[in-house]
């Protein structure tokens, strides 16, 4: 219990005094993750429109697969990462192993099917809503994929979240793939685990206060920007 | 007169999972008017609209439009029977079939302004259309789908569970588009509204068109026996 007062104490010193290892770990997080979250987005939410607008053979098998995947090992992940960066891979020749590209890399692929599988599940419920509507307007698969992220933004919103959550606080695969090098790659969870194994209980659980606190500032820094539950429906 | 008719539809029918939904259906409809289409609970109502419209594929037979059918597509508008809100302000539900032809943002947003104010929602514009009741809702689909100026609307039981008052609404906005020359196919219930709105009557039971042709004559002499029980308001199966 004393470990987890001191841990309090030492997170609000750590930030009372904006230590600076903490905030280059700081910053360095939100970066791979922002950068990793960003990215994902762009891959996961029009492919999850397309999954619920089109038809095509073998749609219910990659949807499966898509759902499957969201349980994928980040451990898994950073190995296979690692493979193909690592200097006898395919992409060794670009050098960015142990390096926050890296950590994005590995990132960008756990967390793609799970934003995807969540935005497939309100776009696909929205689809069955507007499906007579829009085909009766005489919409474009374009203009119907658009219209259906729009008006779905605030639950795709939930599913970035839900991706930025699972990218934060990954430690696995950008442990493999970003070395945790000091001043390099180290982010928070990734000095989390090394003062843990370090035996320094109450540094390791300030980190986490402060990596807590960092998910959700974010997190609020959203809701708060798009809106969310400002318009009251009783 | 809209270059649209006659729509001639032969032989056509349309089946899910090994169910008939509608047809084989043979018809002419001529441009002008009202035609309120009756038949009781299940009887393809609502499957013929989406046919002649062109939601439901066909699985045979043939709709013809007398011009191409992507013309045809572009020139007609439907109204569900529970209205499809998209989840945005009334005036954007407004905008957006406007925007989807093209029309500049400024213009678009003046013609729904106007549209929403003639349906008497001109006080709701930047209200979430989610949030609306039942004859708001329905008034706000009858103007989103109007506001394209149609030469044909579908519309599909658009006044039930609506009071008399969101329903005498409805009617007026949809006399005004008659006489405007919108054509008007549509689906109900309300025996009263049928005979109110209707220039044409057409009976449908099993998916099939038992009786079509002009109200008076058919609300005075229905021909077949299923037509003049549903008309008496016998239990018709």
């Amino acid at each position: 219990m004393s470990e987890l007062w001191d841990g309090i104490t030492q997170a609000f010193w750590l930030i009372f005094t904006l230590d600076a290892d903490l905030v280059e770990i700081t910053l360095r997080s939100l970066q791979v993750t922002l950068t990793a979250l960003l990215i994902a987005c762009l891959i996961a939410l029009p492919l999850a429109a397309v999954l619920s607008v089109r038809r095509f053979p073998f749609r219910r098998i990659t949807i499966a697969v898509l759902n499957a995947l969201m349980g994928l090992p980040p451990v898994v992940v950073g190995l296979i990462v690692y493979i193909f960066l690592s200097r006898s891979g395919p992409f060794g020749v670009f050098g960015i192993l142990f390096t926050p590209t890296a950590m994005i890399i590995a990132q960008v692929i756990i967390i793609v099917p799970l934003i995807a599988s969540i935005a497939h599940q309100s776009l696909r419920d929205l689809w069955a809503e507007y499906h007579d509507l829009l085909i009766s307007m005489n919409t474009t698969q374009g203009q119907r994929i658009r219209t259906l992220l729009w008006d779905s933004r605030r639950a795709l919103l939930t599913a970035a979240l839900a991706g930025f959550g699972r990218g934060i606080g990954e430690v696995g695969a950008i442990m493999v793939v970003g070395g945790n090098i000091d001043h390099a790659t180290r982010v928070l969870t990734t000095a989390i685990a090394l003062e843990t194994g370090k035996g320094n209980f109450a540094l390791a659980l300030g980190l986490g206060f402060v990596l807590i606190a960092l998910a959700i500032a974010v997190n609020l820094t959203i809701h708060w920007l798009s809106h969310t539950e400002r318009e009251g429906r009783w | 007169m809209s270059d649209l008719f006659p729509l001639q539809v032969s032989d056509a029918q349309v089946r899910r999972r090994g169910k008939v939904l509608v047809g084989p259906v043979d018809l002419t409809l001529q441009a002008g008017g009202v035609t309120i289409v009756i038949g009781p609970n299940g009887s393809g109502k609502t499957s013929l609209l989406k046919m002649l419209h062109g939601i439901l594929r066909l699985n045979r037979g043939v709709v013809k439009w007398a011009c191409t059918t992507d013309e045809a597509q572009k020139r007609q508008a439907f109204v569900f029977q529970t209205p499809v809100m998209l989840r945005r302000t009334v005036l954007e539900n407004l905008v957006y079939p406007l925007r989807l032809l093209k029309v500049p943002k400024t213009e678009a947003h003046q013609r729904a302004g106007d549209w929403a104010g003639r349906v008497g929602l001109g006080d709701a514009l930047r209200r979430q259309a989610t949030v609306l009741s039942g004859g708001e809702r329905q008034k706000l689909a009858m103007a989103r789908a109007l506001i394209r100026d149609p030469d044909v609307l579908f519309l599909d039981e658009p006044c039930a569970s609506l009071d008399g008052r969101a329903m005498r609404e409805i009617e007026t906005i949809l006399q005004n588009a008659a006489a405007s020359g919108t054509r008007i196919i549509m689906s109900t219930h309300d025996m009263g509204q049928a005979r109110r709105l209707a220039d044409e009557v057409l009976f449908i039971l099993h998916g099939k068109v038992h009786e079509f042709g002009p109200a008076a004559g058919f609300f005075d002499t229905a021909e077949t026996p299923q037509a003049r029980a549903f008309l008496n308001g016998d239990i018709v199966e």
